[in-house]
């Protein structure tokens, strides 16, 4: 099967390197971390300690984990045209399920009931966008609505605190071989998807559909299908995310566990060159949206500014970037 | 029977239905459920919730969406306290400041959406953020409010028949959705809001001004929802940049229970009031029962958007195929 060439044009050899779709956002964060560098003594330091890395890049790569994972689900999900704003309210559900059952149950069956949990829920998202045809937002509302309900409900409202097992905070907190476990996961995931869309043909089916499901539908594509794979993945992306998060802060918290993560998710792939309309998608380059907006967030901790304030910033990036998107400029120039 | 089920206005109706069917298994249910002050204090706490929902069913009749009223909301709190209590403003300049300040957001988002051809939902998901953040940038605390007309307009009640009462902000919320009623049907804008939902090629065809409609219906509702953030304060006293959080979703439910269609062009802006009311039953109902835990709240409202979105695309689909 071909790898997916046809809307991120494959650059000819002679094209200037800023031309890369990669460079912007790599760009931007080099950028980011060069501020955070003049701005915050120490900023890029790295040490190691009892045979582990510390530093404020490792912090980043860490924190930014579950964003991350959630990014790469959105990524397909917008380049079907779609848009995914339950993935907070998966994150808190399978948080929950699996703090609820792990220390009863044990470790294998609360990951699997969480894991299991969020593919219920992106089964339900992908029965009413590609079943029902449903608009995308509204469909997802219905579970960002109900989910957090759901999982207040499994909690009866409380926050539950995990004592035991161990091994249940080795996935959120643990290090292997100087790095932390997070960090694998990550890597494993964005592997194995990068894997899919290249080597099979459902990266080229899954921007045949958002180029245009009409065209793709009648050319032979199983629309409904691939809409309804990316809905599951990523809900199954949000429900890892769930688990990272609630086993690194040792507790599930139905009400606020994932907040407003869908729309950090959303600004990622945005960053990472993914295109709204849809058709157009960067694995890679969402991962880096990911970890533009950690680096942003953690520097603005770390120089003493109210994080909230990030909100602004956050703002003020997805109108620049958007507006730069835009066809406005293009119908200008040509 | 099935000219009553393909009639467009039928999940209108069913709201209507719905909000008379939860009024009755209340007041059947627990006694002093039934009472007039019951329902006039679904009016007076959810006035600010009927304000923002008039004005976000135009932005959905025009084929649009608007995530950042809950934000603008609090914005306006914040701003109105701040002015109030640290620059020592008179009451009357910064209800005038704080209102045209939300209209003028609202239109900046219109004319992004509009110069740029981006997509409603994530220009005013950026305005959602920037209005957020921006509350904090004022303070991250709470500011109380204390000057007069606030404290006033917030303790007045307005004596109806039999010892009942409104709020002042219930009988301005009631105001605008009168004003909503008659600038939706009795207009040439209401007209070409219609029809820019409809289709915006169409609209554009036949020439109506869209670009300035577009803009306009997102300055209309930067408006109610500094206005309902003006009814907040009323009933809160009080300025917080967390004040609202999710009042857009609440906002959508009301305006998808009551019936209009999220594509846009169709649906009515007197919904508003049975979508909003239908909320507050629910909250009272759960509230009155005792045994029910706030969550179910948010459950129920899930799964209410669930049979109000299906319903309409079946309804849809069997037209289309007929």
């Amino acid at each position: 099967m071909s790898s997916p060439t046809l809307a991120m044009s494959s650059p000819p050899a002679r094209a200037a390197l800023w031309r890369h779709p990669l460079f912007r956002p790599l760009a931007a964060l080099a950028l980011l971390l060069a501020v955070a560098a003049v701005f915050v003594p120490g900023f890029l330091h790295l040490e190691i300690k009892d045979g582990r890395l510390y530093g404020n890049l490792i912090d980043i790569l860490h924190r930014a984990a579950p964003l991350m994972l959630a990014a790469l689900g959105m990524t397909l999900v917008i380049a079907t045209r779609g848009i995914d704003v339950s993935v907070g309210a998966i994150v808190a559900i399978s948080g929950t399920v699996a703090c609820v059952l792990v220390a009863e149950h044990g470790l294998a069956i609360a990951f699997a009931a969480a894991l299991g949990a969020a593919l219920l829920c992106g089964l339900w998202n992908g029965l009413l966008v590609a079943g029902l045809g449903l608009q995308p937002i509204i469909a997802t509302l219905i579970l960002m609505v109900a989910g957090r309900g759901l999982a207040q409900l499994l909690t009866d409202g409380q926050i539950i605190t995990v004592y035991e097992p161990a091994s249940f905070f080795w996935l959120g907190a643990g290090y292997v071989l100087g790095l932390p476990v997070s960090f694998y996961v990550v890597a494993i995931v964005a592997g194995l998807t990068a894997l899919l869309m290249k080597r099979t043909a459902l990266g080229l089916f899954i921007q045949t559909v958002g180029i245009n499901p009409v065209a793709a539908r009648l050319a032979g594509v199983r629309t409904a299908a691939i809409v309804f794979f990316v809905y599951v993945y990523c809900s199954l992306g949000s429900g890892l995310a769930g688990l990272l998060i609630s086993s690194n802060i040792k507790s599930a918290d139905a009400n606020n566990a994932g907040m407003l993560l869908e729309l950090d998710a959303i600004l990622a792939v945005t960053l990472g060159g993914g295109q709204l309309n849809g058709g157009k998608f960067s694995l890679a380059g969402s991962l880096i949206g990911a970890l533009i907006i950690q680096t942003l967030t953690s520097t603005i901790y770390a120089m003493g500014v109210p994080p909230q304030v990030t909100m602004v910033v956050k703002a003020v990036v997805v109108f620049a970037v958007c507006i730069s998107q835009s066809s406005f400029w293009s119908r200008r120039s040509a | 029977m099935k000219r009553l089920l393909s009639a467009p206005s039928f999940t209108a109706w069913v709201s209507v239905v719905l909000m008379v069917a939860l009024f009755i298994a209340g007041a059947s249910s627990y006694t002093g459920f039934g009472s007039t002050q019951v329902v006039l204090n679904l009016l007076i706490d959810n006035a600010f919730l009927l304000v923002i929902a008039v004005g976000m069913s135009f932005v959905i009749l025009s084929g649009g969406i608007d995530l950042s009223v809950g934000s603008v909301l609090a914005l306006t709190t914040m701003v109105a306290a701040w002015l109030l209590q640290v620059a020592r403003w008179p009451a009357e300049l910064v209800i005038v400041v704080v209102l045209l300040g939300g209209a003028a957001f609202g239109a900046l988002q219109g004319l992004v959406i509009h110069v740029f051809k981006l997509q409603a939902f994530i220009v005013t998901l950026a305005g959602m953020f920037l209005a957020r953040g921006l509350c904090f940038l004022i303070s991250v605390d709470s500011i109380t409010i204390d000057a007069p007309l606030f404290v006033t307009l917030s303790q007045t009640q307005i004596p109806l028949f039999g010892g009942a009462f409104l709020s002042p902000g219930a009988v301005i919320a009631l105001l605008v959705l009168g004003l909503g009623l008659w600038v939706a049907h009795c207009t040439a804008f209401g007209r070409t809001v219609y029809a820019l939902g409809g289709s915006e090629a169409s609209a554009l065809m036949m020439g109506l001004p869209v670009g300035r409609t577009k803009v306009a219906v997102y300055a209309l509702s930067g408006f109610c929802a500094s206005l309902a953030g003006l009814l907040f304060a009323f009933y809160m006293l009080s300025g917080y940049g967390q004040h609202a959080q999710g009042v857009e979703l609440d906002a959508i439910a009301a305006v998808v229970i009551s019936g209009t269609v999220l594509t846009g062009g169709y649906g009515y802006v007197a919904g508003a009031l049975s979508g909003v009311l239908v909320l507050g039953l629910i909250q009272t109902l759960i509230a009155f029962d005792g045994t029910l835990s706030s969550w179910w709240t948010k459950i129920v409202i899930g799964a209410l958007l669930f049979v109000f979105c299906a319903v309409q695309r079946l309804l849809s689909l069997k037209k289309a195929q007929s």
